[in-house]
């Protein structure tokens, strides 16, 4: 799992990143892979936006099984699946699903373990103790089996889904958050800021956090293609989000035994994950190649 | 009282009572979350027949499976069993969770090691050839390929190739019943082929990136420069001076991944009919029953935590720097 961002520490103090800000979003998709990476996501989000806003060719869930296991066509793009459902209006609902399961489960944990990160490693002592073991015990969990067995038990919603995603990323966030923190908190700013009778967390939210942002922002986007998938396997499963609600690792299970007569079944929902997620990945290789002081002169 | 703590500043008692620790915290953590699984032990053996039982009934039920005692006894009693060897009872096939363990450990096992073969044997090759020449067309080309390949869930894969592979090839080995290594060695490799290729395949990214990192930071150090210079042929210096060195870190992040593996072993067992530890977990949430997921998943997080701390502990042996600290 990719916890580590690979990013180093701005060592200038908060104002100098700032001003290097819009730059950095520019240098970011600037480099090819950036730029593949956000036409993906805008392909990704388009094919959502779609779904969301009712405006695919069918309704996802809309059965007719006279029009059932049909190939692509000009009426059904990515052909039926064999209940005669339209196999393009369902991907694209399986990718508002994975992305409102992304967003929401990488935000729940981003909040709550980029929180006990910080506040480990800047108050140290008990607290660091506490959250060491907190993490120890949920890294002790493959993160797929800790997911399965919380999701397995809660209500079957995306919603659930989603919490036990997010209760498997809280320590990775913890993790990468306390990190920048054990070095920032010495950083001569910081103390400076300290010296000149500054309380604690006005130093904390002015000074520290705005330095660990880049690194923040790496770990979050790399974190929503780790979500994607592991919705996706949860689904694919059958503990993940519940038919008859699309999902594109629930549309792979029910190509199973039937991809070899009707292959668009499995190709196009494999596909549409597999490009999300590459997109993910692109955009998280972007920002970082960004965001790295070391390659910032290249 | 300082000669205890003495003891604990050692990397070695300090990491297992870490570990042990850790434990204890895994055993609560998956007693409190299996224990609100939905439906009950006299649900899962008796169906919709359950609706039609007694107050009564369900009393000498719920005493004949020890759900009627305080959730903290439970814990104490499962915890207390699971220390003696005594993992519970699975009600349906009538059979000791230890038992069933024992057989499909080293299914899972077996399916581990051979997927972490295939990850080493993509990935080091892989990461040699980044590196040799970085920033270059084949750095990119094998950056891609790596990427695309972390980026295809385990379980596409899986389904991809046992469709349509086995259906172009006529070769089904995973379709007649499931043969261990000792019961049929040439069928059960043939069996374990595929899912052991699916997941190297999800493992040789990471190994492929470490890899490369490993070899381009040796590659500037001081003793491969010496080295060259006293005239050491390129071919030995590649192998004796500079891959022996990259393959530290590539073991603990082999290491690191078997978590990972143990992840994927529940979707490739249940795609290819492997009866392994994974599937034992989701067979006992689909049939809900909570005495042997809660056992069998304490048995995957005690090995992840096993794993993780004996890479530790091989790490500090291989690399004398780690050791000082």
């Amino acid at each position: 799992m990719s916890a580590d961002t690979g990013l180093e520490l701005p060592a200038s103090p908060p104002g100098a990143g700032a001003r290097r800000r819009g730059g950095t979003w520019r240098s970011a998709f600037a480099t090819p892979s950036g730029i593949a990476g956000v036409l993906l996501m805008a392909g990704v989000l388009v094919l959502a936006a779609m779904a969301v806003l009712g405006l695919t060719p069918a309704s996802p869930r809309a059965q007719d099984v006279s029009q059932g296991l049909l190939g692509p066509s000009g009426t059904h793009w990515f052909g039926t699946d064999q209940f005669g459902r339209d196999v393009f209006s369902r991907v694209a609902s399986g990718l508002a699903n994975s992305m409102r399961v992304a967003v929401v489960s990488v935000a729940v944990s981003g909040v709550v373990g980029i929180t006990l990160g910080v506040v480990a490693g800047y108050y140290q002592g008990l607290a660091d103790r506490v959250v060491g073991v907190v993490n120890n015990v949920l890294f002790a969990f493959p993160s797929l089996l800790l997911a399965l067995a919380l999701a397995a038990t809660l209500e079957r919603s995306w919603v659930t889904v989603s919490v036990a995603i997010a209760v498997v990323y809280v320590p990775i966030f913890a993790r990468v958050a306390r990190g920048p923190v054990l070095s920032l908190r010495t950083a001569d700013y910081v103390v400076a800021a300290d010296a000149i009778g500054r309380s604690r967390l006005s130093t904390l939210v002015e000074h520290v956090l705005p330095n660990m942002a880049g690194i923040l922002v790496v770990q979050t986007t790399l974190s929503l293609s780790w979500a994607v998938l592991t919705e996706a396997s949860l689904s694919f499963l059958g503990f993940g989000t519940p038919p008859p609600a699309a999902s594109l690792g629930g549309m792979v299970y029910e190509a199973q035994t039937l991809a070899v007569i009707a292959p668009w079944m499995l190709a196009f929902p494999g596909a549409a994950l597999v490009l999300a997620v590459v997109g993910l990945n692109l955009l998280g290789d972007g920002l970082r190649s960004a965001l790295d002081p070391r390659r910032a002169d290249r | 009282m300082t000669s205890l703590r003495t003891a604990f500043s050692h990397p070695l008692p300090r990491r297992v009572g870490e570990a042990a620790i850790t434990l204890l915290g895994v055993s609560l953590l998956t007693f409190v979350v299996l224990r609100v699984v939905p439906g009950d032990q006299i649900t899962a053996a008796y169906g919709i027949a359950a609706g039609e039982l007694s107050p009564e009934q369900i009393r000498s039920l719920q005493a004949y499976y020890g759900i009627d005692q305080p959730l903290p006894v439970q814990y104490l009693g499962w915890l207390g069993g699971v220390l003696t060897g005594n993992l519970g009872i699975s009600a349906n096939s009538g059979l000791t969770v230890a038992a069933l363990t024992a057989q499909a450990l080293p299914n899972t096992i077996e399916l581990a090691v051979l997927a972490i073969v295939v990850g080493l044997l993509l990935g080091v090759p892989g990461g040699m050839l980044a590196a040799s020449r970085p920033g270059r067309a084949r750095d990119g080309a094998t950056q891609l390929g790596s990427l695309v390949a972390l980026s295809v869930p385990s379980f596409l894969l899986a389904t991809a190739v046992a469709t349509f592979l086995a259906n172009q090839l006529g070769w089904y080995p995973n379709g007649e019943g499931y043969r261990t290594l000792l019961e049929d060695p040439w069928l059960n490799l043939q069996q374990m082929l595929l899912p052991a290729t699916v997941l190297g395949i999800s493992i040789a990214s990471p190994v492929l990136q470490t890899t490369r990192a490993a070899i381009l930071g040796i590659r500037a150090e001081d003793y491969v420069r010496t080295a060259r210079a006293k005239g050491v042929p390129p071919r030995r210096l590649q192998v004796r001076h500079i891959l022996r060195n990259a393959l530290i870190p590539v073991v603990t992040m082999t290491g690191l991944q078997f978590g990972f593996l143990l992840s994927g072993a529940l979707v490739a067992e249940q795609i290819f009919a492997i009866p392994g530890i994974g599937r034992q977990v989701l067979l006992g949430l689909n049939q809900q029953e909570y005495a042997v997921v809660q056992s069998t998943v304490l048995v995957i997080a005690a090995i992840f935590v096993l794993v993780n701390l004996l890479t530790d502990l091989v790490y500090r042996l291989v690399d004398p720097r780690v050791r000082v600290r």
